[in-house]
């Protein structure tokens, strides 16, 4: 009996340690997220609703509760934030539409070239990020090829330049985050069988209806997942509109990277940061919802 | 159904058509007709060209030389939805994001038909899943998908039906019970069927024709029990079923027969059945047409003397026996246990006789186990 007893407290230490399992696994992602993203992001919502000293030093302030702030730092900076959502939309349908095709490319007409060309997607992660950009100055510059292309097909004026532009940043932009969009592009086109897009065929639909009715659809989670990777760090970017814009070209983050490091503006900083999640937030939601994809991905 | 395209309607004729993938010839000069109407099968191990054939008909692969047509219009080059042509799938490749109603609509959509609820309620009815219409592909059986994949075809009524290897992923009970299905919707909607398989007993369940493929050629062509009782090379007569062929020399005529000389003893062919070229020949025997008798048992028809059983097997309705004759050939015999006699047993000596109409003779330079080992790869 005793012994039935021991075996029994056994059995349910282990069933104890089985269960915990799952936990101790997760322990060091949770760890993770709860002191480099909870923590700062409480912090930084009670930033948000700090007023200045009276009479304090630049940088002091203390915790007031003054929601307006969020009005005050939006107000003052309407201009900025739909610039950024303008400036993400155009660079995710630019990439869109040269990462598909080149996607498609990769994921059934490479044959042996496939892993190389895919190799070569990646190739520029292995410089920087900043080099990279600051290159575009130099493609977009007066020496560059583009410009005199522009100017000779008179798509733009002899004495306009294509550098501290909106364009420029836009194409910045579309530059630095198509590998995000292609990526994922390739690996939901990939995945489908190619004997689907072959039964269209056999059921009467030309190449343009079987792409409009089979592979695009297929590839949709690949399309959600691609705008998506895209356009959120867009949104936020402002490397691209401080190397490659002007005064008129700045986006929201480039403002919340002043107010934090020049301005010392810290509620404000916040109060942007906040508001720009929660818009991201909000239109993502949106659009998965309508792109209706969550069975398919 | 009564529409426009009588003139795509008719015998599927391949003609000359050879495919070559660099310097692989996967179809050499192949010419075919599979009349119209008519249930057809392509039977032959993988690599054979059955597949490649199949798939120059549906237009997705090209001939490198030669033509295709039906009825009298030549669709050699015609893209594959210009055709009135519909396959059913290896693996189904159901289109997953549509609903089963919707795959099955899907050809008819784009024809632009008017009654799509019609015709489809009609062809889940025909296959008896009308209570799955609303489902997507992943939620289905694999005989429920197959099932599926047929209807999407035939709701189009195509003038010829494409089947790559329908029955391939399905478990062996089911793939019989689809047999008998397919072969009641083909005689149900008169489509003519083409039936690719490398599974030779699919082949002769369903098809009024078969036409044996080999190495990119067609080697016998016929209905299945032309094909078994007759073959005419010995890979058709290995792959087909078992045969044992022994070689011989034919010595003389005795009316309709032949007379052969195996290993000292002589035996009966019919002329009718004789594909030799010269008098060296393979006297070809189906295992289960021989009897099998003690040694010293009067006999008649052809008997060969001298064998002793290396080998029984018990399985239920028969029995299989391993017999070696003197020439050390061991030859298959199958006895069904249905005399009540005291059973054979390993070391008996026997004595083997057959009637001589069931002997097919084959040229006698071919290779006695062509079409064998294919055979065992594919089981």
């Amino acid at each position: 009996m005793a012994l039935l007893h021991a075996s029994g407290s056994k059995v349910s230490s282990l069933k104890e340690k089985r269960s915990l399992l799952p936990y101790l696994l997760l322990a060091p992602g949770i760890l993770w997220l709860f002191t480099f993203f909870i923590l700062p992001i409480v912090n930084l919502a009670q930033t948000s609703t700090q007023t200045p000293v009276t009479n304090g030093d630049t940088g002091s302030y203390e915790q007031t509760f003054r929601f307006a702030n969020y009005i005050d730092a939006f107000v003052d900076n309407k201009e900025q934030f739909s610039r950024s959502f303008i400036y993400a939309f155009l660079a995710t349908a630019l990439a869109l539409a040269i990462a598909y095709p080149l996607a498609y490319g990769i994921a059934f007409k490479s044959g042996k070239y496939k892993n190389l060309l895919l190799v070569l997607v990646v190739a520029p992660f292995f410089t920087s990020f900043l080099l990279r950009t600051i290159a575009w100055k130099q493609i977009l510059g007066e020496e560059g090829p583009v410009i005199s292309v522009f100017r000779g097909l008179h798509i733009i004026g002899q004495n306009t330049s294509l550098t501290a532009s909106a364009f420029a940043v836009v194409t910045g932009l579309t530059y630095n985050f198509l590998p995000f969009m292609t990526l994922p592009l390739y690996a939901s086109l990939e995945r489908i069988d190619p004997r689907t897009m072959e039964a269209a065929g056999d059921l009467y639909a030309n190449a343009f209806t079987t792409f409009r009715k089979v592979t695009l659809p297929l590839s949709l989670p690949g399309v959600v997942a691609g705008t998506l990777l895209t356009f959120i760090p867009a949104a936020g970017d402002y490397v691209n509109a401080a190397i490659l814009g002007n005064p008129n070209t700045k986006m929201l983050g480039n403002v919340i990277e002043s107010r934090f490091f020049k301005i010392v503006d810290y509620p404000t900083a916040a109060a942007l940061s906040f508001t720009l999640m929660t818009a991201i937030l909000i239109l993502v939601t949106v659009y998965i919802r309508k792109a209706g994809t969550e069975e398919l991905v | 159904m009564a529409d426009a395209s009588s003139s795509t309607r008719g015998d599927l004729r391949i003609v000359n058509v050879t495919k070559s993938f660099g310097d692989f010839t996967a179809v050499d000069d192949l010419t075919l007709t599979i009349p119209e109407g008519s249930f057809f099968a392509l039977l032959g191990p993988s690599g054979c060209g059955k597949t490649t054939t199949l798939r120059m008909v549906a237009g997705l692969e090209e001939p490198t030389q030669g033509s295709i047509h039906i009825g009298s219009t030549d669709i050699t080059h015609t893209r594959p939805y210009q055709r009135p042509v519909n396959t059913v799938f290896q693996n189904y490749a159901l289109f997953p994001h549509l609903s089963i109603y919707e795959n099955i609509a899907f050809g008819l959509r784009r024809r632009g038909i008017k009654d799509v609820k019609e015709a489809v309620n009609k062809v889940l009815n025909l296959v008896e899943l009308p209570h799955l219409a609303e489902r997507k592909p992943v939620q289905l059986s694999g005989g429920q998908q197959q099932r599926i994949a047929l209807a999407r075809a035939i709701v189009n009524r195509p003038a010829l039906l494409l089947l790559d290897e329908p029955l391939g992923a399905l478990d062996l009970k089911l793939r019989r019970q689809m047999q008998i299905e397919l072969k009641w919707i083909q005689t149900e909607v008169g489509i003519t069927f083409v039936h690719v398989t490398h599974d030779q007993e699919e082949a002769m369940t369903m098809a009024d024709t078969i036409a044996v493929m080999n190495e990119g050629k067609v080697e016998q062509m016929g209905t299945p029990a032309d094909l078994y009782d007759n073959p005419k090379t010995a890979f058709v007569a290995n792959f087909l079923g078992q045969s044992n062929l022994i070689e011989g020399r034919i010595e003389g005529n005795d009316g309709d027969n032949f007379v052969v000389d195996v290993f000292g003893q002589k035996i009966k062919i019919n002329k009718n059945r004789s594909h030799a070229k010269d008098s060296s020949v393979l006297a070809g025997i189906r295992p289960e047409k021989i009897r099998i008798q003690p040694a010293g048992t009067a006999m008649s028809g052809n008997v060969l003397t001298g064998g002793v059983i290396s080998d029984a097997s018990y399985i239920g309705v028969s029995t299989q026996f391993q017999v070696e004759m003197p020439w050390k050939q061991e030859l298959m015999v199958f006895e069904q246990n249905d005399d009540g006699v005291a059973p054979l047993e390993k070391g008996d000596a026997v004595t083997l006789s057959w009637e001589p109409v069931f002997t097919f003779a084959l040229d006698g330079r071919e290779d006695a186990f062509a079409g064998s080992e294919v055979h065992a790869d594919e089981e």
